[in-house]
């Protein structure tokens, strides 16, 4: 009898606790979410909010048309094959160095994790005075001056402008991946870093044959996550070039905001997002697949 | 070379290949609190030596001119009011439902873990149009609902706290029922207080979390009166007059409750991220 009493209620108290969270995720996760795809077939412009009109497949085929719109995934996709390798190596490198248990290690880990504790729009800021392509007010271009090199244009320059954002992109986001390596790098048994040893294998070696496959799992976890915060670029090219020079910083989400927050094409916008959101989503699903048969 | 040398060189190659590179890597932090500390005429003098790093004469001017210009305080007390809001009830709702997921028998259990684990990675910047459109509709645009509310229901806290909660032996829940409490009662009363590491892991990658975004607090703030710390700094950096003293200033002051949170939490934050990425 007590213990029918105690099923009844812990079946009613399951519903309770997970009746707000339900709730919640129903009403700005996945009603949102189809919102998206029903808008992504229509006409509705934000001015005109009472004209709603079914379309159809023509934002889709407008999409496919749109010369901006493949700069924008071409853009991404610029960003995301770059920025992924980079700051994945160096991150691991970051890693290795401080993995040794000495004193005073904490404090070059704080170090190399301190750009991540400042905010990216702080970082952006920033790293927008650095990059003045005038060597006599930006840090960078006087220091390429000393090293006896030409000044770069950096963010001025439609050819360096993606790669400027890359470049601090990756400083700014190496620390978080480095904690997860260093957390990796400890789950290494001590002995096979021994038997390597008495194998006579330097350290080169033991990098080789030790420490990248016991970081397999590690590092496609890294990577995955890297290519996902990779796609949703937009903070970087908003506070420090609004997509530009000649578009040549304008990434999807960049796109989705212009289009449906300036030019106010609600509808287009949705469609441009419903893709970015299947590439995403395809990207994460595929990796996980890749991860899984290994 | 005795084995003991040769540790001592290691040691040595380590600290100071550490310490160069480590000054290399937070240079450009170095400069912008140096430049924040100096008079508007010497920020972008020498630049091309080292000195650019020291400040000369240091002074707090550049921080008064911001605080006079923008009401610095009140974008803080925004942000950090928003932020430990979503907190407070990301803990409560979704340890709730991670418990649920760990602990009970119900029907739809399965469909639910399922949601919860394939939205973890749910790109937010993907919905973020018919989400504006229903703050509108709700007449939530400029409120602090808008900020907070669409937040704090997340896939990841619940995944990360049911598998903690998993952990926790069933024998100790069994104890309490027999002892007379109730679902909820053995939740808060027994749960709870052993689970604080799991609570301040959510607390810490939250708090960076929010007070880091900026996409959506753009959209949904349109005034000075809910303005959030990012929002104020990007506005700060494009108003005029553009002295590059007192932009340097507001990029300190936003940087600091973030570095206080990190110094006070930092065990917790490394051992968020580190799990994150074990389990994920």
């Amino acid at each position: 009898m007590q213990v029918s009493v105690n099923k009844i209620s812990e079946r009613k108290a399951a519903y309770l606790f997970i009746i707000p969270a339900v709730v919640l995720l129903a009403a700005f996760l996945l009603y949102p979410a189809l919102q998206t795809v029903r808008y992504a077939f229509t006409d509705y412009n934000i001015m005109r909010p009472d004209r709603i009109k079914f379309c159809g497949l023509n934002n889709f085929i407008e999409l496919f048309q749109d010369k901006d719109f493949w700069i924008a995934v071409k853009n991404t996709l610029h960003f995301t094959v770059l920025v992924v390798p980079f700051q994945t190596v160096l991150a691991l490198a970051l890693a290795l160095l401080i993995s040794s248990r000495r004193k005073g290690v904490s404090i070059f880990r704080a170090a190399y994790f301190s750009p991540q504790v400042t905010s990216m729009v702080v970082v952006a800021i920033l790293w927008t005075v650095l990059y003045n392509s005038n060597p006599s007010s930006g840090l960078l271009n006087a220091l390429l001056v000393n090293l006896g090199m030409e000044p770069c244009g950096f963010l001025n320059d439609p050819k360096t402008a993606m790669n400027s954002i890359i470049f601090m992109s990756a400083w700014q986001g190496a620390g978080y991946q480095m904690m997860i390596f260093l957390a990796g790098l400890q789950g290494i048994p001590k002995d096979q870093y021994e038997a390597a040893s008495i194998d006579g294998a330097g350290k080169i070696k033991s990098f080789l044959y030790v420490t990248l496959p016991g970081l397999k799992n590690v590092i496609s976890y890294v990577i995955m996550i890297t290519v996902i915060q990779a796609m949703k670029l937009f903070t970087q090219p908003y506070v420090m070039t609004k997509g530009g020079p000649q578009n040549a910083t304008r990434t999807l989400v960049y796109y989705v905001y212009e289009q449906g927050f300036q030019k106010r094409n609600f509808g287009y916008a949705c469609a441009v997002a419903a893709v970015f959101f299947v590439i995403v989503i395809s990207l994460s699903v595929g990796m996980k697949k890749i991860i899984k048969a290994d | 070379m005795t084995q003991k040398q040769r540790k001592q060189i290691g040691s040595l190659a380590f600290y100071i290949g550490n310490t160069i590179i480590a000054l290399i890597f937070v240079s450009p932090l170095i400069w912008m609190i140096s430049a924040s500390l100096k008079p508007e005429a010497e920020i972008f003098k020498g630049l091309n030596s080292i000195s650019t790093f020291i400040p000369k004469a240091a002074s707090l001017a550049n921080y008064q001119e911001v605080f006079s210009r923008i009401n610095m305080w009140k974008f803080i007390f925004n942000s950090l009011f928003y932020v430990m809001v979503i907190i407070v009830l990301d803990l409560f709702v979704n340890s709730l439902c991670g418990y649920a997921l760990a602990k009970f028998e119900f029907k739809g259990k399965n469909a639910l873990l399922t949601l919860v684990i394939s939205l973890m990675v749910f790109p937010a910047e993907a919905i973020m149009l018919p989400m504006y459109r229903e703050m509108a509709d709700l007449g939530w645009i400029n409120t602090w609902a808008s900020l907070i509310v669409p937040f704090v229901a997340k896939c990841f806290s619940i995944y990360m706290f049911r598998q903690f909660f998993l952990d926790i032996p069933n024998d100790l829940l069994e104890a309490a029922k027999i002892d007379g409490c109730g679902p909820i009662k053995t939740f808060f009363r027994v749960v709870v207080p052993i689970s604080g590491t799991v609570y301040a892991t959510i607390l810490i990658l939250d708090f960076v979390a929010h007070w880091n975004d900026f996409m959506w607090p753009l959209l949904v703030v349109t005034g000075e009166e809910k303005r959030t710390v990012q929002l104020a700094i990007q506005t700060f950096f494009g108003s005029k007059p553009i002295n590059y003293g007192p932009i340097m200033a507001s990029l300190t002051i936003s940087a600091i409750p973030m570095l206080l949170m990190f110094v006070f939490l930092q065990k917790y934050y490394v051992e968020g991220i580190a799990s994150t990425g074990i389990k994920g």
